[in-house]
């Protein structure tokens, strides 16, 4: 059965051989970043088993080396490795190749889907093709290497050529590449040290719980506020409807749970849209598309995210009382 | 009760002010989260480490780097846009509209990874936009414009994706709720949560569709303009 655990382990040997190419053109910065991520995908689970088994030093090793990860991230920004080939070239590649460039590109979602829909039947007697509890991720990660196959048949490249431009492109990304994980990091410490909670304590100090309008207020603005903050309306939802929206506008106001539920997290979804700690939505594509200004997205998407908000807060006023 | 670990979200909002790098502000704002709820440094290292790798699918998309770079080495952005010129009629709005209605109903079915940034947007549909925009209007886009629309092309995928998600009843947000209020006593029908989610799905593309051809409209002006100066 294949599991979560294998696709790690292709992207710690991805990480690992560009920290190898980092290293031979002495670029030591980025090689000791990547090998200190590579660690933590090709080790990952045994670190974690033994930690929960009760041996921490792996675990605490890997606190440091995230730790180490912030303080590289901070240094200068090397230059990205040049593009291997010119414009010039490209064009002329694109003519050779046409349209087979675009069929290879639609491999990663047309085989997504395909693997995604086609679970049910991946079976043989009692073993199954993929880990149920993953096999959204698992077929993502076999689309890919499905996808690589394909491209690889029409370019005529040599296989390592593929590496050496996903390579190229990790570089580029760099430290934003590692961002949104870092983030949920500290959504965990977070949760663990009890922000959350001091979060909607405080907040509920504040409302005048008697007007239905302020508590409709207060439970969806916090919402926004504290996806704005932990960067996943997911991690908000529990916090403030347990502080504000069941005691407040469920349990006093009797309103209507499920359209409570429904409009909060959605409410709480325009906060992603403005945050730049929901960095795999908002910074990752910045940099991915090679905008002038990590905070570029955010300004595209900033008008139809409090617009929406708006909506939310008059739809839960009008709906939500019965 | 201690409101010290507050200190972290001030450290990540002072952190985003003054621009430092985020990652560094991040780790920053957990250690000073963790010391002021009163963790030993062995503990909060260790929660650290575990929970860093507990988020490692978040990295997953790393995996399409390779594909896209090869691919983008023979030239696939370069075909993206002749495609477009080829194709008449196909304005910028009606591209990233059409792609903003495939990309909902596919997460309203639970397909949230068969399209985002690394796969679909950056490959396909940012140069697509672009070349879409430059044929519109019979000029080419200046460099601060090719930026608005790749920001558009981006925003589109995020707005597609968020408001479609809750719609499906089997689905990560629904159960969420479901399993919160289930928590505390009350017991609700998924179906009723993910219906009471169409309103605002519907909402979301009208609101952003009207943005999509807002800006539309500004890139055909601009030209207007540039013709009058001439």
């Amino acid at each position: 059965m294949l599991r979560l655990e294998h696709i790690f382990i292709a992207i710690g040997l991805f990480l690992a051989f560009s920290a190898w190419l980092n290293l031979r053109e002495r670029r030591y910065a980025m090689t000791v970043f990547w090998a200190i991520l590579a660690c933590a995908f090709l080790f990952g689970r045994r670190i974690n088993e033994l930690a929960a088994a009760g041996e921490r030093l792996p675990a605490q090793l890997m606190g440091v080396g995230v730790i180490a990860l912030g303080v590289l991230a901070s240094l200068r920004k090397l230059p990205a490795p040049a593009e291997s080939q010119t414009a010039v070239e490209r064009e002329a590649s694109a003519t050779r190749l046409g349209g087979r460039l675009f069929t290879a590109a639609l491999v990663i979602p047309l085989a997504t889907l395909v693997l995604v829909l086609g679970e049910p039947w991946l079976h043989w007697g009692a073993i199954t093709a993929f880990d149920p509890r993953d096999h959204k991720l698992i077929a993502l990660g076999i689309a890919c290497v499905i996808a690589l196959a394909v491209a690889g048949w029409i370019t005529r490249a040599r296989p390592q050529q593929s590496v050496v431009e996903g390579r190229r492109l990790l570089d580029t990304l760099s430290w934003a590449v590692l961002l949104p994980m870092v983030l949920a990091t500290l959504g965990t410490v977070f949760t663990v040290t009890g922000v959350g909670d001091s979060v909607s304590v405080l907040m509920s100090s504040v409302i005048p719980v008697d007007n239905r309008l302020a508590c409709v207020l207060a439970y969806g603005l916090g919402m926004v506020l504290f996806t704005v903050v932990m960067g996943n309306a997911f991690a908000a939802f529990p916090v403030i409807t347990a502080g504000i929206g069941l005691p407040f506008l469920v349990l006093e106001h009797g309103a209507n749970p499920a359209i409570v539920g429904a409009l909060g997290m959605l409410t709480g979804y325009c906060g992603t849209l403005l945050t730049p700690m929901a960095a795999n939505f908002n910074i990752v594509p910045a940099v991915l598309l090679e905008l002038p200004n990590q905070h570029d997205v955010i300004r595209a998407q900033w008008p139809t995210a409090l617009l929406l908000m708006g909506c939310n807060l008059a739809l839960m006023y009008w709906l939500v009382f019965p | 009760m201690n409101h010290w670990p507050l200190i972290g979200v001030a450290v990540v909002v002072l952190g985003f002010v003054l621009r430092l790098n985020p990652v560094l502000v991040v780790v920053t704002a957990g250690l000073s989260s963790g010391i002021a709820a009163g963790k030993s440094l062995a503990d909060l290292l260790a929660l650290l480490g575990t929970a860093f790798i507990s988020n490692r699918g978040l990295f997953l998309f790393v995996l399409t780097l390779p594909v896209i770079g090869l691919l983008e080495r023979y030239g696939l952005r370069e075909q993206a846009r002749r495609w477009i010129e080829r194709i008449r009629g196909l304005s910028l709005g009606l591209l990233l509209i059409s792609y903003l209605a495939i990309r909902q109903i596919l997460s309203m079915l639970g397909l949230l990874h068969v399209a985002g940034h690394a796969q679909t947007v950056r490959p396909l549909v940012a140069p697509m936009s672009e070349a879409a925009a430059a044929k519109m209007r019979d000029q080419e886009l200046s460099e601060p414009e090719r930026h608005q629309v790749r920001a558009m092309a981006a925003a589109t995928d995020n707005v597609g994706l968020f408001f479609g998600e809750d719609v499906f009843i089997a689905f990560g947000a629904v159960l969420i709720i479901h399993g919160f209020f289930r928590e505390h006593g009350i017991e609700l029908s998924t179906i009723a949560i993910a219906l009471w989610a169409l309103p605002t799905a519907i909402l979301a593309f009208i609101i952003h569709a009207v943005r999509i051809l807002r800006l539309q409209a500004r890139l055909k002006a601009a030209v207007r303009k540039s013709d009058a100066a001439t």
